[in-house]
Formats: structure tokens, C-alpha cells, sequence
């Protein structure tokens, strides 16, 4: 019954799923799956023991933190909130664009601030509703799409150009994982592979905010007449 | 050479393990919070591992894991009282430095991927070279001093927490999957289904295997560990597949999956909460447009470009 290995995925399916600890789930299931395959209990901790030490490459992102603290502490979020300020008068398609390039350009450079709390709240959201109802009064249910939108706009930013930095936990838990499977391949190498998506993601969600704006805008001529 | 690489990447290892024995410091330290025993242990175990875990007999390193399984399974182990940034301080330095304060962050990038490029050290040194090189500017640029820096490398440690191990130890358990044999049973259990050796089938059922165990699990980092072992590894880079491109596409992949998905609560619930909105899957429905046409997109790309 070789199907019995499978219970480590069953253990993180469900476990995920279920939201448990996820540290406690994932040694569980690596457990599991061993002790299910044949594999006794001492060779288990050693294999878990080099696996872990083979592929402490994942975790260098760690290195970079002293900085990203040191400029936290020093204004980097007062200095983004600047920039994003000067954007006035825009339609909210063009500031959810903005934020976007914006957004990947930050993922480039590897820094990733808590955007939902730290700008879509506070800033995005509030910027693009002020933008809405210069046509019109919004009704209640624009008002939650344009919630919607800003933060969905966050999270393009952050998925789809997360991997063109080459310090980011993604990239370096795909190059360790390919190695470990025996297929090495080179973090840079998946950073250039990672540049078309993100592009597109730009071209998609710019066509998309521009139908959002062309929505809104009829509906404000709707509430007006 | 390798072994000059090797003794460097050590010394980053000990370096970030001396992060953690930073962060189980102030940790032990933390009154306001209940599980401060635990959670000191915790990076301590974390830091015992990064800077000696070379030296160390393997079947020691994986007991210590276990140790630190069982911290988190009892709830011993939790972020406490972190110290807010003084945002006076923040917006009077903002004020002083304007855009330079993003230069140590510019370094960082391109130092990394110089480095990884044009030297003979490859990525993971560059990583820690434009690290190093990028703390340093940022300490002169902001006149900060030691004790500040010690300061924010806890905050930070300790903020991003166990969530920020997480990646390694997924990573960890692909590496026991594989000498479980779980990636050759699925794709046993699959190709009994789908026959391996139809490039696009292949490229289609990696993609969206992807992305429906992210939305099963919530974390595409999990999904990715599994996926490409059962499947992305037998149904298309074994195929002739390129690796680098079956990754970082099938990665991307699972993203998608992440913005169709209740599960991933920090990205798609929390804003419900934050911004007091009426539809709980109002954010899922904004973002379904675009996660379906990038996922269609990516499984034509990868198609296009692996093979």
C-alpha cells in the first residue's frame, strides 16, 4: 500500500486548511510521511536534520532585516506616503495604477511593507474615493468595490513582482526546493523568468482600472440625471 | 573557490544565527508576554542551529526542530510587545533625506544581482555581500548607532517571527517527501490518469495543481513543495521542461490561487476587517478577474518558453 506516504499531504492539506500551527504541521507531517514510508525514527531526525542544514539558503532573506529596520526607523514609510500624495486629481483607475508600479517597483528592491495596513487603509483607499466622488455622490455599493479594488491592487503588486527580487523568501524556497529535487537551478535565473509576469500583470490590471474608471464614471452621470 | 564560497556562506549562516540570539535576547526579556520562556527558547534553538548547526552530529539538528515543533504546537511561542517605531523621529529623518532614503534598499537589489552576475561567488554570497554592504549605508546615512541597530534587528526578527521560517522548514520537508518517495507515488497515482508525455497537459495540470492546493491550503509556498514534486517534476521538467521556468512560473501559478481564496486570511480578509466592508469576498471578486486570465497566461507562457 504505497498510498499510505501520501499521509504527510493529507497532514498539510489538512492542516492549512484547518489553520493549525503551521511550524508544528509541517514537522508533523514530515514525520508522518517518513515513519509511513519505512523510514525509523533515527534516520528520520537525520534526514530532517541535513534537509534543514541543506537548505538554510531559504532563510538569508533573514540577512537583509537589519537594514529594512534601520530605514523603517528612519522614515521609509513617511518618505513612500510623500510620494503617493502628490498623485492628485487622477481618476481612482490611475491611482490604483500608480500604486501598482509603484508597488512592483518596491518589490524589486526587495522592500515589502505591510501594504494593506500601512498604505491601502490609511491612503489608497481614502485617496480613491475622494477622486470617485468628484463626479458624483458614491452609492454604498461603489463605496465597497472601490475598497475592494485598492486592496486587491495591493496584492497584484505584491504576487506577481514578489519574485523579482532575489533575496525574497519565494525565490530562494524555489531554488532550494529545485536542488533538493535534483534539478539546480540559478535564483537570478528565476528572477529574469519572473519579469514577463509582472509586466503583464501591469498591462492586464491598467485595462482593468481603465474599464473600472469608464464604470464609475457612467454610473456618476447616472446618479446625476 | 567552492570551498572559499562555502566558508563564507558559513560565516552568513552564524551571522544570522547570531539575528536570532538578538531577537531569544529580548524575547527572554519581554515581561508583557505570557510565553516569553518559550519564545526565548525558540530562537535560541533557531540560533543554535544557523551558527553551529555545521559542527553538529544531523540527527541533533533534526531532534532540535522537533523541540521547536512542539514549542509552537503548545502555543509557546508568540510575537509579545513590540516597541512602535517614534514617528517624529521617522518623519524628521523623512523630512532631512527626502527619496535617499530608499538608496540602502537600491544597493541591496543591485549589489545582489552584480554580484551574483559578474563574480565567481554566485547568488547566495551576493545576497549576503549586498546585505553587509546596504547596512552599512543605511547606519551612516541615518547616523545610527549600534545600539539602534541591535534594536531594529530584534524588532524585525521578531516581527516577521516563525512565519519567516516557515519557508526553510516547507523546504525541509520536500527534502523528506522526496526520500519518502511521495513524489514518484503521485505521479504514479497521476499518470494512471493522465498519461505523462503531453508537454501542454503536463504544463496545465502543474499550473492548476498549483493553484488549487494554494486555495485548499492558503500558502502557495506549501502548495509549491508538494505540487512540483508529485507533479511539476514528472509531467513537465522531466519531459524537457526547463526547471528555472517551471518554477518561477509555477509559482506564480499558485499566487493565483492565493487571491481566489478565503484561506490566505492576511491578504484577503484582513482588508474586509480593516476597511469595514460590507462583502466578505469583496476583495476575492475584484481579484478573480485577473488571478483566472494570469493563470491562462502563465500556462501558456511556461509552454511556450520551457520546452
Amino acid at each position: 500500500m504505497a498510498y499510505i506516504r501520501l499521509i504527510g499531504v493529507l497532514v498539510i492539506i489538512l492542516g492549512f486548511a484547518f489553520k493549525l500551527d503551521t511550524v508544528a504541521v509541517v514537522l508533523i507531517s514530515a514525520l508522518a510521511t517518513a515513519l509511513a514510508s519505512g523510514i525509523d525514527f533515527t534516520q528520520f531526525l537525520n534526514i530532517l536534520g541535513q534537509g534543514f542544514l541543506d537548505n538554510r539558503m531559504v532563510s538569508l532573506f533573514f540577512l537583509t532585516l537589519p537594514m529594512i529596520g534601520v530605514i523603517e526607523r528612519n522614515g521609509l514609510k513617511a518618505s513612500a506616503v510623500n510620494m503617493i500624495h502628490r498623485l492628485q486629481n487622477l481618476t481612482p483607475g490611475r491611482i490604483f495604477d500608480i500604486y501598482l508600479f509603484i508597488r512592483e517597483l518596491a518589490c524589486v528592491f526587495g522592500i515589502s511593507l505591510q501594504g494593506q495596513v500601512q498604505f491601502i487603509r490609511p491612503l489608497i483607499n481614502p485617496m480613491a474615493q475622494a477622486a470617485a466622488s468628484v463626479e458624483a455622490k458614491l452609492a454604498p455599493k461603489d463605496v465597497d468595490r472601490i475598497k475592494a479594488r485598492s486592496a486587491a491592487t495591493e496584492n497584484f503588486g505584491n504576487f506577481f513582482a514578489q519574485n523579482l527580487f532575489v533575496a525574497s523568501g519565494g525565490v530562494l524556497l524555489m531554488a532550494s526546493t529545485m536542488k533538493s529535487l535534483g534539478y539546480s537551478v540559478n535564483p537570478t535565473g528565476i528572477v529574469l523568468y519572473s519579469i514577463p509576469v509582472a509586466l503583464l500583470t501591469l498591462v492586464l490590471v491598467f485595462i482593468y482600472n481603465h474599464l473600472f474608471d469608464r464604470q464609475l464614471a457612467k454610473k456618476g452621470r447616472g446618479n446625476i440625471d | 573557490m567552492t570551498n572559499l564560497i562555502n566558508n563564507i556562506l558559513t560565516f552568513l549562516y552564524v551571522l544570522i544565527g547570531a539575528g536570532f540570539l538578538i531577537a531569544a535576547i529580548e524575547s527572554f526579556r519581554d515581561q508583557t508576554n505570557s510565553a516569553r520562556f518559550g519564545t526565548g527558547l525558540f530562537w535560541t534553538l533557531f540560533a543554535i542551529i544557523f551558527a553551529l548547526g555545521q559542527w553538529l552530529p544531523k540527527a541533533v539538528v533534526g531532534a532540535l526542530l522537533l523541540v521547536i515543533g512542539l514549542l509552537s504546537l503548545l502555543k509557546q511561542v508568540k510575537v509579545g510587545h513590540i516597541k512602535d517605531i517614534d514617528v517624529s523621529h521617522a518623519e524628521k529623518v523623512a523630512e532631512r533625506l527626502k527619496g535617499w532614503i530608499f538608496l540602502p534598499s537600491v544597493i541591496l537589489a543591485v549589489v545582489a544581482i552584480l554580484v551574483a552576475q559578474f563574480t565567481p561567488f554566485g547568488g547566495q554570497v551576493g545576497i549576503g555581500a549586498a546585505a553587509i554592504l546596504s547596512l552599512v549605508v543605511a547606519v551612516v546615512l541615518t547616523k545610527s548607532t549600534g545600539k539602534e541597530v541591535f534594536d531594529d534587528t530584534q524588532r524585525m526578527v521578531r516581527s516577521v517571527g516563525s512565519a519567516g521560517v516557515l519557508p526553510q522548514l516547507l523546504a525541509t520537508l520536500g527534502v523528506v517527501f522526496t526520500a519518502s518517495g511521495v513524489g514518484k507515488v503521485t505521479a504514479q497515482a497521476i499518470s494512471s490518469v493522465f498519461p505523462a508525455g503531453n508537454h501542454l497537459l503536463g504544463v496545465i495540470l502543474y499550473c492548476v495543481a498549483m493553484a488549487v492546493f494554494t486555495i485548499i491550503m492558503g500558502n502557495a509556498f506549501a502548495a509549491f513543495a508538494v505540487i512540483t514534486a508529485g507533479i511539476g517534476i514528472p509531467f513537465v521538467v522531466a519531459q524537457g521542461g526547463s526547471a528555472v521556468i517551471v518554477a518561477a512560473l509555477g509559482m506564480t501559478s499558485g499566487y493565483c490561487g492565493t487571491l481566489l481564496t478565503p484561506m490566505a486570511a492576511n491578504f484577503n480578509t484582513l482588508p474586509v476587517a480593516l476597511m469595514e466592508m460590507k462583502d466578505p469576498l469583496g476583495v476575492i471578486k475584484q481579484q478573480a478577474p485577473i488571478a483566472i486570465s494570469m493563470l491562462v497566461i502563465q500556462i501558456l507562457l511556461m509552454y511556450l518558453l520551457a520546452f
